[in-house]
């Protein structure tokens, strides 16, 4: 694990420019451009439909933007709406190893135990051998505290352990990016702690991580960086409490009006 | 009020015999080249190019629509004329029920694919697996629990078809029955122990498939 004082905060990531993405006649992101530098954590907030799901897709090419460029650590990537070739699967499978992702319904594989999980990227991407897979996915587990439930299938686990392995999973791969899709939303609010903590615990670690999220006050807590996105632009972003204390727009304004007064009556 | 008399048949047991034999043979490899067919045509349906899903479409609503009588007849009769190539009975018989099947098959291995989660497909992909990869370690063993049932059924079927082969001659159970019919001058008995014979092989077969459904539902709450 890196020390974040020891990173190169000038070092750029991720970078994004000019990505857009239309489905149908619907434009879905406008022009984005955004960096995020190495060991560094961005929170992207906005309403739903603003684009901020498929903006973090785009970042591992889930979802293929129509034009733009997109850079990710050494590799990267030109897109032009007029050229429909998709860059072939191997390379973005490749692409996709180094950037880990977390969804917000889990997506564990329901067939393997949680160690297989943990393992199956290991076994089948990076062609390491079973016992030392094995041993690093146990490693793994016991860093998400889930050591104990090795052995046992998804279908057993609460929300909160389905998506401590799924972090797991993720960061099996060793990637240099982790990309958080609404990784609290589907669970009940008694289990969003220890999924949070354990982001938290990435990020003091100096993983880069992307956040899609509605948990204002972890994004304002955790992230270096705020992005506050709506109809597919990025209205305002900057350091994570001057944005979320003081949002310059008036839609930043209007989006966290709920949540400041909320705060402010707890 | 008929007289039964099994006993007069008793001669011709090896015959039936026999043809019981061939019945089972023809099936299983039908069922084998069937299920072949069915994975690939099923897998290519879901291509991305048109040019591969277009003529695996049309091989399957063609195979689906027409009575497999026909087919079977058509492939002897009309194929032969049309290729130029001689074609024997068995020959003939093994092709047309097997791709019968295999439109069959492939539509069960499709809908067992499509009914996965997208996002195992995607959590597949974002730890880096290739298509294919995603195909073989993530889809594929959860889509078979799914097909074994509809899978299952439709070899049981596999097996009842075969009797149709008995139209071109092939000496299965039903043909060596009919022989066995003409020559003993006891069609009742005969058709009645033939009839027993289809019970009794997919009698347990419907048992064991029942069984499994119930071992896969089970092992997917495990």
């Amino acid at each position: 694990m890196r020390d974040r004082d020891e990173t190169n905060m000038a070092e750029p990531m991720i970078t994004l420019t000019r990505l857009r993405k239309q489905f149908n006649a619907q434009v879905v992101l406008k022009d984005i451009s955004l960096t995020v530098e190495k060991g560094k954590v961005v929170a992207i907030i906005g309403p739903s439909g603003s684009g901020k799901s498929t903006l973090l897709r785009c970042i591992n090419l889930l979802t293929i933007p129509d034009g733009g460029h997109l850079q990710v650590g050494s590799h990267s990537f030109d897109f032009d709406a007029h050229k429909r070739a998709l860059p072939p699967d191997r390379q973005l499978a490749k692409f996709r190893a180094n950037t880990g992702m977390v969804f917000q319904h889990f997506n564990l594989f329901p067939h393997m135990t949680v160690l297989q999980n943990v393992m199956e990227g290991m076994l089948t991407v990076l062609k390491r051998p079973h016992a030392e897979a094995a041993e690093q996915a146990r490693e793994l587990l016991a860093r998400v505290g889930l050591a104990d439930r090795a052995q046992a299938y998804p279908n057993n686990l609460s929300g909160g352990q389905k998506q401590r392995v799924a972090i797991a999973r993720a960061l099996a791969l060793q990637p240099e990016v982790m990309l958080f899709d609404e990784a609290t939303s589907a669970l009940d609010p008694e289990l969003v702690g220890e999924v949070l903590s354990v982001i938290r615990t990435l990020a003091e670690a100096g993983m880069t991580m992307v956040l899609v999220t509605h948990e204002i006050a972890f994004a304002r807590e955790v992230a270096d960086e705020v992005v506050f996105m709506r109809d597919g632009v990025v209205v305002e972003s900057g350091p994570a409490a001057q944005l979320i204390d003081r949002p310059a727009q008036a839609a930043t304004q209007a989006f966290l009006a709920r949540f400041n007064a909320g705060a402010a009556t707890s | 009020m008929y007289h039964w008399d099994f006993g007069a048949v008793w001669a011709y047991r090896s015959l039936l015999f026999q043809g019981l034999l061939y019945t089972l043979l023809y099936t299983v490899v039908c069922v084998g080249l069937g299920l072949l067919i069915g994975l690939v045509t099923g897998l290519g349906r879901l291509a991305k190019s048109v040019l591969i899903r277009a003529p695996l479409r049309a091989y399957v609503e063609l195979f689906r629509c027409t009575p497999v009588l026909v087919q079977l007849i058509w492939f002897y009769y009309a194929l032969p004329i049309l290729t130029g190539i001689d074609m024997s009975a068995a020959t003939a018989a093994v092709l047309a029920l097997s791709l019968y099947g295999g439109a069959f098959y492939s539509e069960i291995v499709r809908a067992g694919v499509i009914s996965i989660d997208a996002g195992q497909t995607e959590a597949g992909m974002a730890i880096g697996m290739t298509r294919a990869q995603v195909m073989r370690r993530v889809i594929l063993p959860q889509a078979f629990k799914r097909m074994v049932p509809p899978l299952m059924s439709q070899s049981i079927m596999q097996l009842k078809n075969t009797s149709l082969l008995s139209v071109l001659a092939v000496p299965d159970l039903l043909y060596q029955g009919q022989s066995a019919a003409h020559d003993s001058y006891r069609p009742l008995e005969i058709y009645t122990i033939v009839a027993i014979c289809y019970f009794v092989v997919l009698l347990p077969a419907t048992i064991i498939s029942k069984r499994l459904e119930t071992r896969l539902a089970k092992q997917d709450n495990a």
